[in-house]
């Protein structure tokens, strides 16, 4: 594995908006949380084993034919905006890259396929967090991949394991399978209608949780939801995921029974809230990542009632990606304050919808 | 453990043994029936010495939550205590999970509903006999549920695996 000190170029695997229901399902992440026999969990690791952990993990990663030829991250080498790109990519958590602009955790990092939908966080909050991130509505892939990567560590090292309990970790709320399934959904029309309260109630009595767009403790913007498995014990992987997908295929058809109450009841309406929220992109001159999100979310939900003929969900993913703070800054290719950050996401958007950068459609909508 | 018989202790042949100690030496199980000071001295407690200092542990469980005493102590790997456990909400080491076990058994059954492991098993590089026979164990049950699925492709594979597996032993 080669040594990074920047984002990999590749690493936009999951925008591409091929995934099944894109419009509705963003992307699907599995990860599955592991830590080494005889080496202490992250509360009471000292410095020194926290260094014999990463390279012992990092060794057994370089032989693996999921991450050999991938790059290596080390959060405390990493310059702070790199790290918060990866934050926003989804890539780390808030945990790896230092909480509330602090310091990384020493000796953490991310390990990073090629392909970078698959890599492992070392030395969060447990030793290793295996992930894979997919576009759209893929389950069964993402556990695949993620599976295969945790079979070609797992036998190269030897991970802490209780014959009743199952794989161990530093909180109890992750034993057994380690393992946390999370699908990303829009739903603006449960939203709309009031219906979500209800769904979420749902979704809690049926054993799994919902979270915001960037995971624990987030809050929730343009209407995106994660929803997960809650408990990690006593069920095999398949059956969790099986159950998760269940849910998040009732959880869609819901959406879509609501979007079509919307345009039954409230035609006119929805389509006025969605080409004002594409005017307001479109012509901006200064907006937040609030009201870009809020507003995203608008035309999002044109797209899947295809009221917005011309606008590609992969350009509204771009969109979602390039405007939070430290990706707009890499594109300004300096430090903003937040007036000017504003204004540059404003025109960066209005670029994209014209139609200059490359990847997107030039049609503008027509009635 | 403690045994109230007459046998004489097997250290010191002086006093009565009050303690029976089982321990494996020379991969011999050996059962030694001990006095309390040469119990003692093996570093082992009797009943009667715990109660020689009863306010001294009456103090130490001042201060201390309810349903702190069974797992009362410092975790002997990493030195984490059922306080720290309980403030933290993580834990230490994978020693934790035994010294704490009774602790975490129920918050276990309270957060997941169970506390028995049915998922998949991955076999380390140094494994043993047990992680075969926990191995092999997951591998049927995954084979089970392909067949189930008409995953032919998958329990085809999983056949090989476990074929692979039985020609090692």
């Amino acid at each position: 594995m080669k040594e990074g000190s920047s984002l990999p170029d590749s690493g936009l695997e999951w925008l591409d908006a091929d995934g099944p229901l894109a419009d509705i399902v963003l992307s699907t992440r599995v990860r599955l949380a592991r830590n080494l026999s005889e080496h202490r969990f992250a509360l009471r690791s000292d410095e020194a084993e926290r260094q014999a952990i990463f390279d012992e993990i990092r060794v057994a990663a370089e032989q693996t034919p999921s991450l050999g030829k991938g790059t290596v991250l080390s959060m405390r080498r990493l310059p702070a905006p790199t790290r918060k790109l990866l934050l926003e990519r989804h890539l780390v958590s808030k945990e790896l890259i230092g909480e509330s602009g602090g310091e990384p955790p020493s000796h953490s990092g991310l390990l990073l396929a090629p392909d970078d939908s698959l890599g492992v966080m070392v030395n969060e909050e447990d030793h290793m967090r295996l992930q894979s991130l997919v576009s759209g509505f893929r389950l069964r892939e993402a556990w695949r991949r993620v599976d295969e990567l945790d079979g070609e560590i797992g036998s190269r090292v030897r991970y802490a394991y209780h014959p009743e309990f199952g794989y161990l970790t530093s909180c109890p709320t992750n034993v057994g399978t380690g393992l946390r399934a999370s699908v990303l959904v829009h739903l603006p029309a449960l939203v709309l209608t009031q219906e979500i309260t209800k769904v979420l109630q749902g979704i809690s009595q049926v054993g799994l949780t919902f979270r915001g767009l960037y995971g624990e403790g987030s809050e929730v913007v343009g209407n995106f939801f994660q929803i997960s498995n809650q408990t990690t014990l006593g069920k095999t992987e398949e059956d969790l995921i099986d159950h998760l997908q269940k849910i998040v295929q009732q959880v869609v058809q819901y959406e879509k029974q609501a979007r079509t109450v919307l345009l039954r009841d409230a035609r006119t309406v929805i389509e006025d809230k969605v080409w004002r929220a594409y005017g307001l992109l479109r012509y901006a001159r200064s907006i937040s990542f609030e009201e870009t999100m809020n507003l995203l979310s608008g035309v999002r939900l044109g797209l899947g009632l295809k009221l917005l003929p011309g606008v590609r969900v992969y350009t509204l993913n771009q969109i979602m990606i390039f405007t939070q703070a430290a990706h707009l800054e890499k594109l300004a290719g300096n430090s903003l304050s937040a007036a000017d950050a504003d204004t540059y996401r404003a025109s960066y958007i209005r670029r994209l919808l014209e139609g200059e950068d490359a990847v997107v459609d030039s049609d503008i909508p027509n009635e | 453990m403690a045994d109230k018989g007459v046998t004489p202790c097997n250290n010191c042949g002086k006093n009565d043994a009050v303690i029976q100690l089982t321990h494996v030496e020379n991969n011999e199980m050996r059962v030694l029936h001990l006095c309390e000071a040469c119990a003692a001295e093996r570093g082992v407690e009797t009943e009667s010495h715990q109660v020689s200092a009863p306010l001294v542990d009456f103090l130490a469980q001042i201060g201390k939550g309810v349903g702190e005493g069974v797992t009362s102590g410092r975790c002997p790997s990493c030195g984490m205590t059922a306080t720290q456990l309980r403030q933290n909400g993580r834990l230490g080491c994978e020693v934790c999970y035994k010294h704490f076990d009774e602790h975490l058994r129920g918050l276990l059954r309270r957060l997941h509903g169970a506390t028995k492991h049915v998922g998949k098993i991955v076999l380390p590089a140094d494994a043993n006999e047990n992680d075969r026979v926990a191995r092999v164990l997951s591998l049927r049950r995954s084979l089970q549920r392909a067949v189930e699925a008409e995953d032919f492709e998958h329990a085809a594979s999983i056949r090989d695996e476990l074929r692979n597996l039985d020609e090692a032993n």
